[in-house]
């Protein structure tokens, strides 16, 4: 399928440039002419508003790098001791890109339960999703190393826990410790290492997103009725989306807003503003609240599996959560997109968010007792919403009757049941 | 299959699910909640407050706590003209490199010094405190779980030890608040321990008051920068979202 572009009504210097090299062509048919969906509700504004999100923590992050010091000695005091309190507006930028790393995570993981709701990651759109998930996974990776850079007592101890993970690994795992380390233990060439990815990859980051809306312009958006829709249903995104993702823009900066003013610390454990100390454990190590459903998982696997020892049934069981995601496109067996269409899907959908916000409850709590039993409950779960439950119910489930158009809702009782 | 059993089987799914959040953890003593000046939307410091805080820092805390965060010239935020902060810092001595024949000299604290430690390191300190590490104050607030609330319980809550309580060495106290309930720091605070120039009568509980908002102040000096800033951002933001709604209502109107 070919787009078909549009060239850029630009005169004089603007065409000269374009004719040689077409970005302004490229920014008009990406940005104002592009041909959306004219029924998106509003779940459909966390793309953008994710977006907006990376470029400002690149943006703070860039500040911050100016004031902060990457060494055990001084990073902490970097932080807490200078930027917090004799940088103008160091306060400011600090409490922004500390938030601004929760509020990117739950835009995305909005942004991703839309498209688990309305069945974004299908055909045409595999690939997309795909770009997704990595962009997912390198969200993480760099919103720990992030985490570890003030070099507070969380800091150090997050650090210490998630590197050991790579010891599970057989065979190789302690030298691949030691080679991430740079030496026997956490310290200053680990600290080093993780400042300097930790600024690299959000532009990996970055060129990913043009590639994710690059390959959502070419089969275009999906819409809540998820079915693939003509020219006349759709409207251009320049002025129609622009303002109304502007409106949500403002909607968004009252939230993130009231957490950077009002309860900047809000995400932040009390411990993280004690240093460092490798001879101070914390009684409950925990990560920041996006991580939680994931360390549940980790935890969960508290047995052996075969010749699967325990402790690497907990590692792959985590990447395995995020990688089933991957296989999606191919688990999901309906062709039905929308779980407007599929009653059965919508209920299963609704209980795997449930799922997913008790694991993230257990996360949070010690490994102790009942905690344990819900969060296997819960991980198995999990698995078996995307392993046994999705395959088997493409099959099964009879969908509602499909409207041909936006203009044509489907008549009789199926159709009002649709409406609801 | 029966869609009513259907249904039925997944609400006892979603029900055996959700029952975890209903879970509690286990019993601590919690600081009970009390109200300060500086919370909420519109919270300030009480300076009055700050100020015979840090007299009780200066006079109590501080022979064992540090405070490396503390520079003498911040004590503007609590209300300290310069003349004071300068006269302040000039009642301690500081070791300063070099003089001209490169020896280290000793001599009066400037504004801009930092309070000085009581200690030279945490060796130091631990010896002078039967093993225990008396913790920086710079961040206390920020550090601990439920902040001012928990300082406050700790510096009031001291009492006689549970009689089957084992105490774990010598010279330690028990405080219900702190984890454990042996604690290596004694009571600081009696009545009258400190004298108030503003005439405030000088109770444990007026000291624990004052140098726990001391200490809140301390973590967060900008907060009240902070706190009108956002205000400003809260208005803006909020007209400018207004204002896009209404321009987004015009816009789609075409549609219609």
């Amino acid at each position: 399928m070919q787009r078909e572009f549009v060239e850029a009504p630009v005169r004089g210097v603007l065409k000269w440039i374009d004719q040689r090299l077409p970005v302004i062509t490229w920014a008009y048919n990406e940005l104002v002419v592009y041909p959306a969906p004219r029924n998106l509700n509003y779940w459909w504004n966390f793309g953008s508003l994710a977006g907006i999100m990376l470029t400002i923590q690149i943006v703070t992050g860039i500040v911050l790098v100016m004031h902060y010091t990457p060494h055990v000695n001084m990073a902490f005091d970097s932080v807490e001791g200078y930027i917090m309190r004799d940088v103008n507006w160091g306060w400011l930028i600090r409490y922004l890109h500390a938030n601004g790393a929760s509020m990117f995570f739950a835009l995305v993981y909005i942004h991703i339960f839309r498209g688990l709701y309305y069945g974004s990651y299908k055909a045409p759109r595999e690939l997309l999703w795909m770009i997704g998930v990595v962009i997912l996974i390198l969200m993480m990776a760099t919103a720990f190393m992030g985490y570890v850079l003030p070099w507070g007592n969380m800091s150090y101890w997050a650090a210490t826990v998630i590197t050991n993970l790579f010891s599970a690994i057989p065979l190789v795992g302690d030298t691949l410790v030691t080679w991430l380390w740079g030496g026997f233990t956490v310290d200053n060439p680990t600290l080093q290492r993780f400042f300097s990815l930790h600024y690299l990859l959000p532009f990996v980051i970055f060129a990913l997103v043009f590639l994710h809306i690059l390959a959502l312009h070419q089969v275009g958006s999906n819409n809540p009725l998820g079915i693939d829709l003509s020219k006349k249903d759709k409207i251009p995104f320049h002025p129609y989306y622009t303002i109304k993702d502007l409106f949500g823009l403002g909607v968004f900066l009252l939230v993130y807003g009231y957490f950077v003013f009002y309860a900047p610390t809000a995400f932040i454990e009390p411990v993280n503003f004690e240093p460092a100390d490798p001879l101070k454990t914390p009684p409950h190590i925990v990560p920041e609240w996006y991580f939680l459903p994931f360390y549940a998982i980790l935890r969960a696997i508290t047995f052996d599996i075969f010749f699967i020892p325990a402790k690497l049934g907990g590692v792959i069981a985590m990447f395995g959560a995020i990688f089933v995601l991957f296989l999606l496109p191919w688990l999901d067996t309906s062709p039905v997109r929308s779980a407007r269409f599929r009653p059965i899907y919508k209920q299963f959908f609704w209980i795997l968010v449930l799922d997913v916000l008790v694991l993230g409850y257990i996360g949070g709590q010690p490994p102790e007792g009942w905690y344990v039993t819900i969060g296997q409950i819960a991980t198995a779960y999990y698995f078996l919403h995307f392993l046994v439950i999705l395959p088997i119910l493409g099959k099964i489930e009879r969908p509602l009757p499909l409207p041909k158009s936006l203009d044509e809702p489907v008549l009789g009782t199926a159709g009002a049941q649709a409406a609801k | 299959m029966n869609r009513r059993l259907f249904r039925v089987l997944l609400l006892a799914v979603a029900m055996v699910l959700g029952s975890a959040a209903t879970l509690l953890a286990a019993e601590v003593e919690e600081p009970p909640a009390r109200d300060w000046p500086h919370e909420g939307i519109f919270g300030r410091y009480d300076k009055a407050a700050l100020q015979r805080g840090f007299q009780v820092f200066k006079e109590v805390c501080a022979s064992c706590h540090s405070a490396r965060y503390l520079r003498f010239r911040d004590l503007a935020g609590i209300g300290l003209d310069q003349a004071t902060i300068k006269a302040l810092a000039a009642e301690f001595t500081v070791e300063d490199c070099c003089d001209e024949n490169g020896e280290p000299f000793e001599r009066p604290a400037r504004p801009a010094d930092r309070f000085p430690p009581p200690y030279p390191n945490d060796q130091a300190a631990r010896a002078a405190n039967g093993g225990a590490l008396p913790p920086d104050l710079s961040l206390i607030v920020k550090a601990r779980d439920r902040g001012e609330d928990y300082i406050y319980a700790l510096l009031t809550g001291y009492e006689e030890p549970p009689a089957d309580a084992e105490p774990p060495g010598e010279g330690v106290s028990w405080n219900p608040y702190f984890p454990g309930g042996w604690i290596a720091m004694p009571p600081p605070l009696m009545e009258d321990l400190v004298e108030y120039p503003d005439g405030t009568p000088a109770t444990v509980e007026q000291m624990a008051s004052d140098v726990t908002q001391f200490l809140a102040w301390l973590s967060e000096p900008t907060m009240e920068e902070r706190k009108r800033t956002g205000l400003k951002y809260m208005l803006f933001v909020l007209v400018l979202t207004g204002l896009f709604y209404a321009y987004k209502r015009k816009i789609w109107s075409r549609l219609h």
